[in-house]
C-alpha cells in the first residue's frame, strides 16, 4: 500500500492549539495499520510539497499575520493538489485562512487564499467553550464530533456550501446559523480543536481514507475505548 | 468606619479557617474588597518596608516561598497563601496581618497590572510569560501588554526586578533606570534546541526569528535578533556552573554585584534555579546580604505540590503541579533525568482554574517519560483524555490505568508503586488529591504552611 504524506503548513507560526496532537494521531493511525506516514513542515518562504493531506493549525494573532502574508502564494498549488484528490484539514486561524479575508474588529483585512467560498469577520467578543457537533459525511450515518472553540472570528459560508457539522452544544461558524466548520470534497475547515482528531478517530480515519484515494481496502479497525471514553466524558461536560 | 469593615473580614477569615473550608484564603478579602474597592492600598500602608510582588506564568509560587525563606526572620512578612493570587487573596493576606515589615506577594499575571495600581508595592518581579489556559487568559502578546502598561504607569520609586532571558519579558520596562536583570550564563546547561512549540519565538521588535547562543527553557536563554541587534540585557544577578545532583538537590554558583556564592538548593530542575535567582534578586534589593541569601535558598523546603514529598501507604511519593506544557515540560524533564522506571499518577481536571480547554496535554513531552511509565494511573475529570495522551505518546496500553474517581486512583498508586510514585497533577486535581491526602493523615492542610 502507498503511504500517506503529509504537509505541515507553517508548524512553527501555527501551533498554538496542540496542532502536534492532530499530526500525532494521524502518524499513529497509519503506523498501527502499517500505512507508511511522512510529514513535512513547511515554513515561511518554502515551496508547497506534492502531498496527499495538508495541515493548517491555529496561531495567535501576530504569527496568523505573518502567515497571512506568506501563504497567498499558495493559493493555485493548493486549489491544484486538491483536485488531483488532496485533502486538506484547516483548524482555527488556518480555517479562516482558506477563506477570501478576516476582517478585523477594527476593519483591518488580512487576505485569505480563497480555496473556499467562506468569508470571517471578528465580533466583539470570543466563542469559547466545549463544543459538539453531529456530523454525517457523505450521506454516511450521524457521528459526534467534541472539541473546545475558541475564536472571536465569525465564520460565514458561501451559497451550497455544507458545514462540517451542526451545533449540538457551544457556538460553531458564527453562533447563528447553527453550523460549524466547513466540508466542501476533502476539504475539511473547523473551529473545533482539543485538539480535533485524537477524540474524534472517526473523522481522523475518513481523512486518511480519503487522503489516500480511497483504498481498495478499508482501513482496518482500530481499539479505540480510550477514544470513545475521552469523547463521551467530553460531550457530557459540554452538555453542562 | 474602615476599621469596622476589616474587622468583618477577619472575623469571616476566622470562621472559614474554624469550619475547615479554605482556610479563608480569599473570601475575607473579596468581602472588603466589596465594600472597600481601596482597601489593599489603605492596609499596606501598615507594611513598614512595603511590599514586593511576584509575577510569573510558572513559578511565582516557589519564587515567594523562597524569597520568604530568605527574608524570614529576621523579617515579619505578610504573604498570601499559595495559589491564592488575585486581588481577593493578597487582601485577605492584608487582613490577617497588616502589621508586618514586609508583603511579599505572588499575583496572577493578569490580575498584576490592577494589584500593583491598588497596593503600589517598591519591588515588582517579573519572572516569564509561558503560554497557558488561552481560554482564560488569551494570548500571550495580550498579557505582555498589559505588563507595559503596568509598568509605564509604575512610579520612579518602585523598582523592577525581571528575567533577562525571556524575550518577551525583557522587553518590558527594559530602559528603566535601576532595573535589575537575572538569567543563567551556562553554556553546559543549555539544551541541543529549542524544543516545539515554545512561545517568542519571533522579535519582539521586528518580527525576525531570536537567534540563541543558549536555550536554558521553552524560549528561556541567551537570545539575541540578527536582523534589529536587540539582545539580552546585560545580567545583575546570574546563576553558573549549574549541576544537577538527581532529583533531589541542584548546585550553582550565585553571582551577583555583592560577590559570588556557592548554593546547593534541596529542588530539583532548571525552572527552579530561575526561581532561585528571582528570589535572591528581589532579597538583595530589599537589603539582605549574600550569605543570608544562600542560607535561606538552602533550607528551603517545596511549595504546595511542587516537588513536594508526601508518604503514601505504599511508601513515599512526590507531588509534582502541572499547569501548562512549559511548566509541565520542566517537570518532565527533570523526573526523566534519572533513567529510571516509574509508577506514575496523572491528574487532569478541566475546571476554570485548571483550563476548561485540556488542549494543552498535546504540548506536554509526554513522550519523554513513556520508556519510564512502569504504570500508569490517570485520574480526574478528564481521566481517560490522560490515557488516550499517553497511548499516543507509545506508553503501551498494557500500562495505563483509567480511574476517574481520585480516591480510588491514590489506593490503585499504593497497590502498584515499588519504591517513589510520582503524582503529576493540575491545579484543582493537586487540591483534590491533596484534600484526601489530608484526610489520610499524609499531609497538612495548604494554608497552614504559608509564612
Amino acid at each position: 500500500m502507498s503511504g500517506l504524506r503529509v504537509a505541515h503548513l507553517y508548524p512553527e507560526h501555527l501551533n498554538i492549539y496542540a496542532d502536534r496532537g492532530n499530526i500525532a494521531v494521524l502518524e499513529h493511525r497509519c503506523r498501527w495499520r502499517d500505512i507508511p506516514f511522512e510529514v513535512v513542515g513547511v515554513g515561511i518562504g518554502d515551496v508547497l510539497p506534492d502531498a496527499d493531506l495538508y495541515y493548517i493549525g491555529g496561531g495567535q494573532d501576530r504569527d496568523q499575520l505573518l502567515v497571512a502574508g506568506d501563504i497567498a502564494r499558495h493559493a493555485e498549488p493548493l486549489a491544484e493538489q486538491v483536485a488531483g484528490g488532496s485533502a486538506v484539514l484547516a483548524v482555527c486561524g488556518g480555517y479562516q485562512l482558506l477563506g477570501h479575508y478576516y476582517r478585523g474588529y477594527q476593519g483591518d483585512e488580512m487576505r485569505g487564499i480563497g480555496l473556499v467560498d467562506l468569508v470571517t469577520e471578528a465580533g466583539s467578543t470570543r466563542m469559547i467553550g466545549n463544543i459538539v457537533l453531529e456530523c454525517s459525511l457523505d450521506g454516511g450515518p450521524a457521528r459526534r464530533l467534541v472539541g473546545f472553540e475558541n475564536h472571536a472570528g465569525r465564520t460565514t459560508l458561501g451559497k451550497g456550501l455544507e458545514p462540517l457539522g451542526r451545533v449540538v452544544a457551544g457556538n460553531g461558524n458564527n453562533g447563528r446559523d447553527g453550523g460549524e466548520g466547513v466540508r466542501a470534497g476533502s476539504v475539511v475547515g473547523t473551529y473545533v480543536h482539543g485538539p480535533l482528531l485524537p477524540k474524534n478517530p472517526w473523522l481522523a480515519d475518513w481523512l486518511i481514507g480519503r487522503a489516500l484515494r480511497g483504498p481498495s481496502e478499508p482501513l482496518a479497525p482500530l481499539d479505540d475505548h480510550l477514544e470513545d471514553e475521552a469523547q463521551r466524558v467530553a460531550a457530557r461536560i459540554a452538555a453542562r | 468606619m474602615f476599621r469596622a469593615k476589616v474587622g468583618v473580614a477577619r472575623a469571616v477569615a476566622s470562621l472559614s479557617r474554624a469550619s475547615g473550608r479554605g482556610g479563608g484564603t480569599t473570601l475575607p478579602g473579596r468581602l472588603l474588597l466589596a465594600v472597600q474597592p481601596d482597601a489593599i492600598g489603605r492596609l499596606a500602608t501598615g507594611l513598614r518596608q512595603g511590599a514586593a510582588v511576584i509575577s510569573a506564568t510558572n513559578g511565582k509560587t516557589t519564587t515567594a516561598k523562597m524569597a520568604a525563606a530568605i527574608l524570614s526572620p529576621p523579617l515579619h512578612l505578610t504573604r498570601n497563601t499559595a495559589g491564592a493570587n488575585l486581588a481577593s487573596g493578597i487582601a485577605s493576606a492584608l487582613v490577617r496581618d497588616h502589621d508586618a515589615d514586609l508583603g511579599v506577594f505572588e499575583v496572577d499575571e493578569a490580575a498584576l497590572d490592577g494589584v500593583v495600581s491598588g497596593l503600589r508595592p517598591k519591588l515588582v518581579v517579573l519572572g516569564n510569560l509561558f503560554r497557558d489556559q488561552l481560554d482564560r487568559y488569551g494570548e500571550l502578546e495580550l498579557i505582555a501588554a498589559r505588563w507595559r502598561g503596568m509598568c509605564e504607569r509604575l512610579p520612579d520609586s518602585a523598582q523592577l526586578v525581571s528575567n533577562a532571558d525571556d524575550p518577551l519579558v525583557a522587553s518590558i520596562g527594559r530602559d528603566r533606570a535601576g532595573h535589575t536583570w537575572f538569567g543563567l550564563d551556562d553554556p553546559a546547561a543549555a539544551l541541543p534546541e529549542m524544543q516545539h512549540a515554545s512561545d517568542s519565538k519571533w522579535c519582539v521588535r521586528c518580527g525576525a526569528r531570536y537567534a540563541y547562543r543558549a536555550v536554558y527553557l521553552g524560549h528561556l536563554g541567551d537570545w539575541a535578533c540578527p536582523s534589529c541587534g536587540d539582545a539580552r540585557p546585560a545580567l545583575d544577578v546570574v546563576a553558573r556552573d549549574i549541576v544537577a545532583e538527581g532529583l533531589d538537590a541542584v548546585r550553582f554558583r550565585l553571582c551577583t554585584p555583592q560577590g559570588d556564592v556557592a548554593v546547593r538548593l534541596p529542588l530539583p530542575g532548571v525552572y527552579n534555579v530561575y526561581n532561585a535567582l528571582a528570589a535572591a534578586a528581589l532579597a538583595l534589593r530589599t537589603g539582605a546580604g549574600l550569605e543570608h541569601v544562600r542560607d535561606g535558598l538552602e533550607r528551603f523546603s517545596a511549595a504546595f505540590g511542587r516537588f513536594e514529598r508526601v508518604q503514601l501507604e505504599s511508601g513515599d511519593a512526590v507531588l509534582l503541579l502541572v499547569k501548562n506544557p512549559a511548566g509541565a515540560n520542566e517537570v518532565i524533564r527533570t523526573l526523566a533525568g534519572d533513567g529510571r522506571e516509574k509508577t506514575l499518577l496523572v491528574a487532569l481536571n478541566d475546571r476554570v482554574a485548571d483550563g476548561r480547554d485540556v488542549s494543552w496535554i498535546w504540548d506536554v513531552d509526554f513522550e519523554l517519560l513513556a520508556p519510564q511509565a512502569g504504570h500508569v494511573i490517570c485520574t480526574g475529570t478528564r481521566a481517560a483524555e490522560m490515557g488516550m495522551r499517553l497511548k499516543y505518546a507509545d506508553v503501551p496500553e498494557s500500562r495505563i490505568e483509567v480511574e476517574p474517581e481520585m480516591a480510588a486512583a491514590i489506593d490503585r498508586v499504593s497497590a502498584a508503586a515499588s519504591g517513589t510514585a510520582y503524582l503529576l497533577a493540575t491545579y484543582t486535581a493537586m487540591l483534590e488529591l491533596r484534600g484526601l491526602l489530608e484526610q489520610r493523615g499524609l499531609v497538612r492542610p495548604f494554608w497552614e504552611e504559608a509564612a
